[in-house]
């Protein structure tokens, strides 16, 4: 059973189609990318699953257990971690209490959570940034926060709603060395969004291509970037090279 | 953390400062005057409230410009079964706190269920006290625009059981609740809720992709606030002994009870009682210069405390206890 089923989801906003019938799934211990031309849709199906919204039609399973409409933080109880693109530090209170909050999520103590999350602040190299108000932080460092927080969550899925944008192109290659780590380490499954292909390809098991709300294609990286219908509408000539529609 | 290090001059400095003021303040009736007494106890009385506002606002970021609502729901509860029923300020306590606690869950309910948050939030708290102001003045069982006065007692005699006695009582029973609710807060903020409410504060969507259920950690803070809040008013009743509606549920009253932890630091544990401290020092300090210069302004008060806000607003937006813990030799720690 795939860890996660998306099955004839839609949602619209006053007559606006923003996802449309979409249907993939995801499998356990994976990396899927989610990728489209601006306003495809992708935040909004992140925000579905996540249970910021509830889908119009269709469902959503974790696990084969519909979490379609369940309320933001039992989707999480659930076993889903997110961050948000535009990201969401809690600005006043330190990179380590910015942890310690996720981390209370599994943990029955506050002492328990802080050993979650000094745990995971290693794996995200933030240790040394412990103390600092998450307000200081570089953007690339509150994008680390953002997963940080999310992580320390324990989730089985991680949703990942566009980590590269805006990074200069070593801050790249460290937070995809970074976030391959953390899907091998961690046991978890991860559902990006990306419109840096770069780091696509160098994570992505498998991709799936959202344009006007519809899935027009999924399946192996090497085969998206060569189909006809996502050159055309979205991925352009130069695959691989450039930074499409960012 | 604080914990690895070894103890240094700084913690012998700091244990230093903490007995010097612990016995300063249990020592204050035996040695003060009995207008200092007063003033004292006033600061004390101010320095609770503040605290207990800055669970709701400063810790979970939910802003209540009523919270006179609970002052004056506590006191009037309490004093009304005294008056009419004989019934004593410690089982009136209990009812206070129950009414207050569920007035407090249905402004929540309202507000939270609704959405509502920030500036309408505080309109809808306003409008709750204003209710109450406007309601009491109707309530002839209340004594209504002409008042609710209690039986004084003997002030020579101690009589814990019906609160009734000399000043330096009202001072002792002011000082533990300030201190009992710093160490319920400081506690608080260690654990889950302190760390829960912080985050709502900070970012409620990002709370509740955490797996934080906002909705139930706000009620906690509004309920725990407004049982907290209604304790002062039963105090207030049986230190003042008379209850106009104007008086206790008025707009300004809501004013000076969130004017501590503002000036204070807003979200710190010792905020609301520096900047109780901070506002009746220079607030009863002006007046007593300008009795003694024989010069009569009335609002000379408001206007002091005008003008602290002021500045503190302008120079130390985080309050005054930041600086000063610091200067002071404590870790600043952000909270
Ligand atoms: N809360 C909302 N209210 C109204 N319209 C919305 C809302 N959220 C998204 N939309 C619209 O839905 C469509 C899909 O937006 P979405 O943010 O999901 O796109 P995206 O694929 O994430 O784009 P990008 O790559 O720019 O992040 C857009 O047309 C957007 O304007
Ligand atoms: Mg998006």
């Amino acid at each position: 059973m795939p860890l996660l089923e998306v099955e004839e989801v839609s949602k619209a906003f006053r007559g606006l189609r923003a996802v449309a019938g979409a249907s993939f799934s995801v499998e356990g211990q994976s990396i899927t990318a989610l990728i489209g031309p601006n306003g495809a849709g992708k935040t909004t199906l992140f925000n579905l699953v996540a249970g910021v919204y509830r889908p119009d039609r269709g469902d959503i399973r974790l696990r084969g257990r519909s979490i379609a409409g369940l309320p933001a933080h039992r989707v999480c109880a659930a076993g889903v971690g997110r961050t948000f693109q535009l990201v969401k530090p809690f600005a006043g209170l330190s990179v380590l209490d910015n942890a310690i909050v996720g981390a209370l999520n599994g943990e029955r103590t506050v002492s328990g959570a802080r050993a979650r999350a000094v745990a995971v602040l290693e794996r995200l190299g933030l240790s040394g940034k412990a103390e600092v108000a998450a307000s200081h932080l570089t953007l690339a460092d509150r994008r680390r926060l953002e997963v940080a927080r999310a992580l320390a969550t324990r989730p089985s899925l991680l949703l990942l709603d566009e980590m590269m944008a805006g990074l200069r192109p070593t801050e790249i290659d460290e937070l995809v060395g970074v976030l391959r780590n953390v899907q091998r380490e961690e046991g978890v499954t991860i559902l990006l969004t990306e419109h840096v292909m770069r780091a696509v390809m160098a994570l992505a098991d498998q991709i799936v291509v959202l344009h006007h709300g519809e899935v027009i294609a999924r399946g192996e990286p090497a085969a998206i970037v060569r189909n006809p219908a996502v050159l055309d509408c979205y991925l352009g000539e130069d695959a691989t090279a450039g930074e499409p529609g960012a | 953390m604080t914990s690895d290090r070894p103890a240094g001059a700084g913690d012998r400095r700091r244990l230093a400062l903490i007995t010097v003021v612990t016995v300063a303040l249990v020592t204050l009736p035996l040695v003060g005057s009995s207008y200092l007494v007063s003033v004292a106890t006033l600061a004390l009385y101010l320095a609770y409230v503040g605290q207990a506002w800055n669970v709701m606002m400063g810790f979970a970021g939910q802003l209540s410009l009523g919270h006179s609502l609970y002052v004056g729901l506590g006191a009037y509860v309490a004093a009304g079964i005294f008056v009419h029923f004989g019934v004593g300020p410690w089982a009136g306590l209990w009812l206070a706190v129950a009414i207050c606690s569920a007035v407090g869950a249905f402004i929540g309910l309202l507000a939270f269920r609704l959405r509502i948050s920030g500036v309408q939030l505080s309109l809808l708290t306003v409008a709750f006290a204003e209710l109450a102001r406007i309601g009491f003045d109707h309530l002839d069982w209340f004594g209504g625009p002409g008042g609710l006065f209690l039986r004084v007692g003997d002030r020579n005699h101690i009589d814990l059981l019906g609160f009734r006695g000399p000043p330096a009582m009202y001072y002792y029973a002011m000082l533990a609740l300030a201190a009992g609710a710093l160490g319920v807060c400081a506690l608080l903020l260690r654990r889950r809720p302190g760390y829960y409410w912080r985050a709502i504060r900070e970012d409620e969507v990002a709370a509740q992709a955490l797996g934080i259920d906002t909705f139930r950690w706000k009620m906690l803070a509004v309920v725990l606030s407004s049982a907290m809040t209604a304790i002062a008013g039963v105090f207030f009743a049986f230190y003042n002994n008379s209850l106009f509606p104007e008086q206790i549920f008025g707009f300004g009253r809501s004013i000076e009870i969130i004017l501590g932890p503002v000036i204070g630091g807003l979200g710190t544990l010792f905020g609301p009682i520096v900047g109780a401290v901070a506002l009746v020092l220079l607030g009863d300090g002006t007046t007593e210069i300008l009795a003694k210069a024989g010069v009569d302004l009335p609002g000379a008060r408001q206007v002091v405390h005008g003008l602290v806000l002021l500045l503190v607003t302008i120079y130390l937006p985080n309050g005054l206890w930041p600086p000063l813990a610091r200067a002071l030799g404590f870790q600043p720690r952000r909270l």
